[in-house]
C-alpha cells in the first residue's frame, strides 16, 4: 500500500509525487490518460515572476523559480527537460504605462524580484527585432522556460518510490469514519494514507467525488505556434542574425489581463522562441466552458499583437494552433493543502495560468504538509478551507 | 461580397460532379482547387504546355473526366486557392478562408453552403532507408507520371498493399520504366471471391495482372520491402517474405536492384476541414477516421456536405457519383425543390451501396498489419520533418507517455511542417491506437502577417 495516491499525472501532480517521494513517502500517480496528457500538454512553460503583483501567488512563484533552478540542474543528468532562464521583457506602449510598469516593478522588489528598467532607446540591445516606438520597459531576469511535458515525465521518473499508472482514471475517493483511505479506479481499488487531488481543471470534480465542493473552472486559452526558424532540424530565415525572440516578450497589458475577472475574451501576445526552433504567441483567455471549437477571431487578433511586437513575424508562417483549459478559482489563487471537511484529502490544483512556473512550490508543501514538515512558506492563503463556507455535499 | 449558394473544396472527380449538377439548376457555385487544374488525383491533367496528343492515354475513364469538365457550365473554378481555414458565418453560412497562387495571397469566399472534397493521400509506413531519395509513395510516383509525364526512375520497384499497386506498376511499366518487381504484403488474391462477385472490378484486375505479366513484371504476395539502401541515393531494397502480420520470416530476404521505389500503404481521407467545423468524423471499416454523411452526402453540420475520399476512400467512380448524389441534395436543400433530380434516386443509392460496399470490403481485404514495427531500428526516422528516430519514441514510451498525443507532446513527431499527415498512422500504431481524426485549426502554414490582417474584420471588407 502507499503512503500517499496522488490523482493527475501532469505537472503539479509529477511536482507533488517528486517531493512525497523526496521526503521518503511511496507514491502511486494515477492518471486516466497519460502523462503531461491534461492542460500541461496544451499550455506553454513560462515560470513567471513579472506577472504576478505583490502578494500571496508572487510569494509562491519567487520560492518556486528557485527550486526550478534546482530541479532543472539535477535534471541535466537525465535529459533535461529544456529549462531556459531566459528573462522576459515586458514593455510599454506610452509613458504612462510604463510609470505603472516601474511602479509595480518597485513593489515586486520588495518581494525579491529582480527588475530592470529598459530604456527606450535601449530595448533593441536585448530584443534586436523589436518593433519601434516602444516607450520603454522592464526586463526581469528571474523569469525562465520549461518544456512542461518534459518536466513533467522527467520529475515522475526521479525517485524509485513513485509508482506511475496511466490510463488509470478515479472513480471514487474511499473513505472510512470520516477519513479518506484510498482510492477506487476502473482497474481496482488503491488503498492509501493520504490522497492528493492534482486534477487541475478537473480538480473539482475529484473533489466532488469526496463530498465537497471546490469551485474550479476552465478558462479558455490559444496558442499560435510558428514554423520552425532557428534551430530545428530545418533551420530557417533568422539563423544568421541570430534568434527572432530572445525573452519572453510581452505588453504590459497582459498583466492586467491576467488578473481579470472577466468573462469575455481578452489576448495580449507573450512571443518566445522555444528550442524547437519554433515561436509561440500565446496566449487568450476567455471563459467559454470546454469548449474547443477553433476561433479564428482569437487566433487572428494574437497574430496581430505578435506582428505589433516583431514586425518581421509577419512573414513567418503559423503551421499549427491548439487551446487548453487553465483550472481557474474565482479569487485567482490555487487550491494547496488539507481539506479541512474530508481528512486525509489534500489538494493541489486551481493553478490557472500559472500551474507550470508554481508545480514545485505545490509539491513541497504538499510534501511538507502531509509528513507534518514545517512548511517552507505560509499555505495559508491557499488553503482549501477558505470554501469551506460554501456547503458540504452530503455523500 | 455576395456568397456563392455552393463553395466546393476539391475539383477531383467528387467536386467537379457536384459543381456540374449545382451550377445546371441555376446556383452560383465555386470550385476551389489547391492545385493548378481540376481532376483532382484520379485525373490529374498535364499542363498545358505538354500538348499531349493523345491527354487520355494515361487515363481509363478519361471520357467520364470529359463529361465532367463540360458539365462544369457557369460554375468559378478557382485554381491555385488552398483553404486553410473554414468557419461558420457571422450571419449564416460559411467563410472559406485561402492561399492564393505562390504568392499566396490571402483571400476569403462566402458560401452559404459548403462542399468538401478534398480527397486523400497516401498512408505512409516508415522503414529504415525510406527518407532515401528514390523512395516515394505510390501516389507520387503516379502522379509525377499522370501530371508531369515524369518517369518517377528507370529501374523500379513498387511495395505496399491494396489494389492500387497494379494501376501504379503497369502504368510505369508501360511508359517504359523497367518494373523489377509488385510485393503485395498481404495476400495476392485477398479480395478474389469479392471481386469475382464483381465482374467489372475482376476483369479489370486480372487486365492489370495480364499487361503486367506481358512484361514479365514480377507481382508477389507476402512480400514487404522492409528496408531500403544508398549511399545518398537509393540502389538496392530488401525484400522480406513475411507472415500474416507483416513480420518477416527468418532468412526469408532477397535484395532488389533499383533506382526507385514507389511504396503505397492505402490512402487517408483529408479531414481536417470538416473536423475545423465540427463535423462529425466515424470510422471506416479500416477504423481509419472518415466524415460521417446522411444518404444525401449531408454531414452533421447543416450546411455543410461532404462527398468522394473524405467520406471513405473507395475511388473514382464512387466518388463522381457521390458527387452527384451531394449537388442534388445542395439543390434541393437551397431551392426547396429537388430541381436537379432526386438525391434519393433509387438507382444511384443501390449503385453507391454496391460501390461503397466493393471499397469497404476492398479495405477489409487490403488492412494494414503492425508486423511494420518489426521494420525498425532505433534509428530509423518515424517524423521526418522533426527527426525524430523510433529510439526516441521508446524512449518516450518509457517516460509514460501512453497514447499517441503524448508521444507527440513529449517527442515532437507530427509538430513539424507536415502536421502528421506522413506519420501520423504510425504513430498512433505505435500508441497502440487507430488513427484518430486530425485536429488542424490551421491546414495550411499561414503567414502571420495574413492572420494578423483578419483582427477585426468582417467578410464585407474582402474582396
Ligand atoms: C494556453 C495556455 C497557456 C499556459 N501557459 C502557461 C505558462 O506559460 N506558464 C504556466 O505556469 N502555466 C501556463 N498555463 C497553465 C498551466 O498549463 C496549468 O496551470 C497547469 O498545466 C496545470 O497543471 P495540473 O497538473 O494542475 O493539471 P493538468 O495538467 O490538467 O493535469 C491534471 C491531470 O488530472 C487527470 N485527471 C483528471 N481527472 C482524473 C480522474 N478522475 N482520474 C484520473 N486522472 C484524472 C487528467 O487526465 C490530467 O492529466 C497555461 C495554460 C494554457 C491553457
Ligand atoms: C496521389 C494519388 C494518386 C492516385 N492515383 C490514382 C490512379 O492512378 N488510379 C486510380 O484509380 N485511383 C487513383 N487514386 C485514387 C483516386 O484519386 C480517388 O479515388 C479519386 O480521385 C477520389 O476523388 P475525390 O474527388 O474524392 O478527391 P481527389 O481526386 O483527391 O480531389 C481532391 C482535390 O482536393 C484538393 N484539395 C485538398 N485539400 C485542399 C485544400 N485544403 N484546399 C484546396 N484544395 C484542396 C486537392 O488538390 C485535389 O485536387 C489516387 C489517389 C492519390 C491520393
Amino acid at each position: 500500500m502507499p503512503d500517499v495516491v496522488v490523482i493527475g499525472a501532469g505537472m503539479v501532480g509529477a511536482a507533488c509525487a517528486y517531493y512525497a517521494a523526496r521526503e521518503g513517502l511511496t507514491v502511486t500517480l494515477v492518471d486516466r490518460g497519460s502523462v503531461a496528457g491534461g492542460t500541461t500538454g496544451s499550455g506553454e512553460g513560462n515560470v513567471l515572476v513579472s506577472d504576478k503583483e505583490p502578494g500571496p501567488e508572487l510569494d509562491l512563484a519567487m520560492l518556486s523559480c528557485r527550486l526550478w533552478t534546482e530541479l532543472a540542474s539535477e535534471a541535466r543528468e537525465v535529459g533535461g527537460f529544456e529549462y531556459e532562464p531566459k528573462g522576459g521583457l515586458v514593455v510599454a506602449e506610452n509613458d504612462e504605462v510604463l510609470r505603472a510598469l516601474t511602479e509595480l516593478a518597485g513593489h515586486q522588489g520588495g518581494s525579491g524580484v529582480v527588475a530592470r528598467p529598459v530604456a527606450a532607446d535601449e530595448l533593441a540591445d536585448h530584443e534586436p527585432h523589436l518593433a519601434p516606438g516602444f516607450a520603454g520597459g522592464i526586463l526581469y531576469p528571474q523569469d525562465a522556460q520549461v518544456q512542461p511535458m518534459l518536466a513533467a515525465a522527467r520529475l515522475v521518473r526521479r525517485w524509485p518510490g513513485v509508482t506511475l499508472r496511466t490510463g488509470t482514471e478515479v472513480t471514487g475517493i474511499l473513505m472510512e469514519g470520516g477519513r479518506v483511505t484510498g482510492v477506487r479506479t476502473a482497474t481496482g481499488d488503491i488503498p492509501a494514507g493520504a490522497v492528493v487531488n492534482a486534477g487541475g481543471t478537473w480538480g473539482g470534480e475529484i473533489a466532488a467525488l469526496a463530498g465537497v465542493e471546490l469551485p474550479i473552472l476552465p478558462r479558455r486559452g490559444f496558442i499560435l505556434v510558428t514554423e520552425p526558424l532557428t534551430g530545428g532540424p530545418s533551420g530557417g530565415p533568422f539563423v544568421a542574425s541570430g534568434p527572432l525572440v530572445r525573452h519572453k516578450v510581452y505588453t504590459a497589458a497582459y498583466v492586467t489581463n491576467v488578473a481579470s475577472d472577466s468573462e469575455g475574451l481578452e489576448t495580449s501576445a507573450v512571443v518566445e522562441a522555444t528550442q524547437a526552433g519554433t515561436v509561440l504567441i500565446g496566449a487568450s483567455r476567455e471563459r467559454v466552458g470546454f469548449d474547443r471549437t477553433v476561433s479564428l477571431p482569437v487566433l487572428a487578433r494574437l497574430a496581430r499583437q505578435a506582428v505589433a511586437l516583431f514586425p518581421a513575424l509577419a512573414d513567418v508562417r503559423a503551421i499549427r494552433a491548439y487551446c487548453g483549459f487553465r483550472p481557474y478559482c474565482p479569487d485567482h489563487l490555487p487550491v494547496i493543502g488539507a481539506d479541512p471537511r474530508v481528512p486525509g484529502l489534500y489538494h493541489a490544483c486551481g493553478h490557472e495560468g500559472a500551474g507550470i512556473g508554481l508545480a514545485p512550490v505545490t509539491g513541497l508543501l504538499v510534501a511538507q504538509l502531509i509528513t507534518g514538515a514545517e512548511p517552507e512558506l505560509d499555505p495559508e492563503p491557499f488553503s482549501p478551507g477558505r470554501f469551506a463556507g460554501a456547503a458540504a455535499w452530503t455523500a | 461580397m455576395t456568397a456563392y449558394d455552393l463553395v466546393i473544396v476539391g475539383a477531383g472527380p467528387a467536386g467537379l460532379a457536384a459543381a456540374g449538377v449545382a451550377a445546371r439548376a441555376g446556383l452560383r457555385v465555386a470550385v476551389l482547387d489547391a492545385g493548378a487544374r481540376i481532376g483532382g488525383q484520379y485525373f490529374r491533367q498535364l499542363p498545358d504546355g505538354f500538348n499531349a496528343a493523345r491527354p487520355g492515354a494515361l487515363h481509363h475513364g478519361f471520357s467520364t473526366f470529359v463529361r465532367l469538365r463540360e458539365a462544369l457550365g457557369g460554375a468559378d473554378v478557382l485554381l491555385g486557392h488552398r483553404v486553410w481555414a473554414v468557419e461558420h458565418g457571422p450571419e449564416g453560412g460559411f467563410a472559406v478562408h485561402c492561399l492564393e497562387g505562390r504568392e499566396e495571397r490571402a483571400r476569403t469566399v462566402a458560401a452559404a453552403r459548403l462542399l468538401i472534397a478534398t480527397g486523400a493521400y497516401d498512408r505512409v509506413l516508415p522503414f529504415p532507408g525510406w527518407d532515401l531519395p528514390g523512395v516515394m509513395t505510390a501516389g507520387a510516383a503516379q502522379a509525377l507520371l499522370k501530371g508531369n509525364l515524369v518517369l518517377a526512375g528507370r529501374r523500379v520497384v513498387v511495395a505496399g498493399t491494396g489494389p492500387f499497386l497494379l494501376p501504379v506498376a503497369t502504368s510505369l511499366a508501360e511508359a517504359g520504366a523497367k518494373v523489377a518487381g509488385v510485393f503485395e504484403a498481404g495476400g495476392r488474391f485477398g479480395l478474389a471471391p469479392r471481386a469475382l462477385a464483381r465482374p467489372g472490378k475482376a476483369a479489370e484486375a486480372l487486365a492489370y495482372g495480364y499487361r503486367l505479366a506481358r512484361r514479365r513484371v514480377p507481382y508477389k504476395g507476402g512480400r514487404a520491402v522492409v528496408a531500403a539502401h544508398g549511399d545518398g541515393e537509393l540502389t538496392h531494397v530488401t525484400v522480406a517474405k513475411v507472415d500474416a502480420d507483416w513480420r518477416p520470416y527468418r532468412g526469408g530476404y532477397e535484395t532488389i536492384e533499383c533506382d526507385t521505389l514507389a511504396v503505397g500503404y492505402g490512402f487517408v481521407p483529408q479531414l481536417d476541414l470538416p473536423a475545423q467545423l465540427g463535423c462529425e468524423i466515424a470510422g471506416d471499416a479500416d477504423g481509419g477516421p472518415v466524415a460521417r454523411v446522411d444518404r444525401r452526402m449531408r454531414t452533421s453540420v447543416e450546411g455543410v456536405y461532404a462527398a468522394g475520399e473524405t467520406t471513405g476512400v473507395g475511388g473514382a467512380d464512387l466518388a463522381a457519383l457521390e458527387g452527384v448524389i451531394a449537388g442534388r441534395a445542395v439543390v434541393a436543400d437551397a431551392l426547396g425543390a429537388p430541381a436537379a433530380g432526386d438525391p434519393e434516386d433509387p438507382r444511384m443509392e443501390a449503385r453507391r451501396r454496391r460501390l461503397a460496399g466493393f471499397a469497404r470490403a476492398l479495405l477489409r481485404a487490403y488492412p494494414v498489419r503492425d508486423g511494420w514495427m518489426s521494420w525498425l531500428r532505433d534509428d530509423t526516422l518515424i517524423c521526418r520533418c522533426e527527426e525524430v528516430p523510433y529510439g526516441r519514441i521508446k524512449e518516450v514510451r518509457d517516460l509514460g507517455a501512453a497514447d499517441a498525443r503524448s508521444i507527440k507532446l513529449l517527442a515532437r513527431p507530427g509538430m513539424g511542417w507536415c502536421q502528421g499527415r506522413i506519420c501520423g498512422h504510425a504513430v498512433a500504431r505505435l500508441a497502440g491506437e487507430d488513427p484518430a481524426p486530425p485536429r488542424r485549426p490551421i491546414a495550411q502554414p499561414v503567414r502571420l502577417g495574413d492572420l494578423a490582417a483578419m483582427d477585426g474584420r468582417t467578410l464585407d471588407d474582402d474582396t
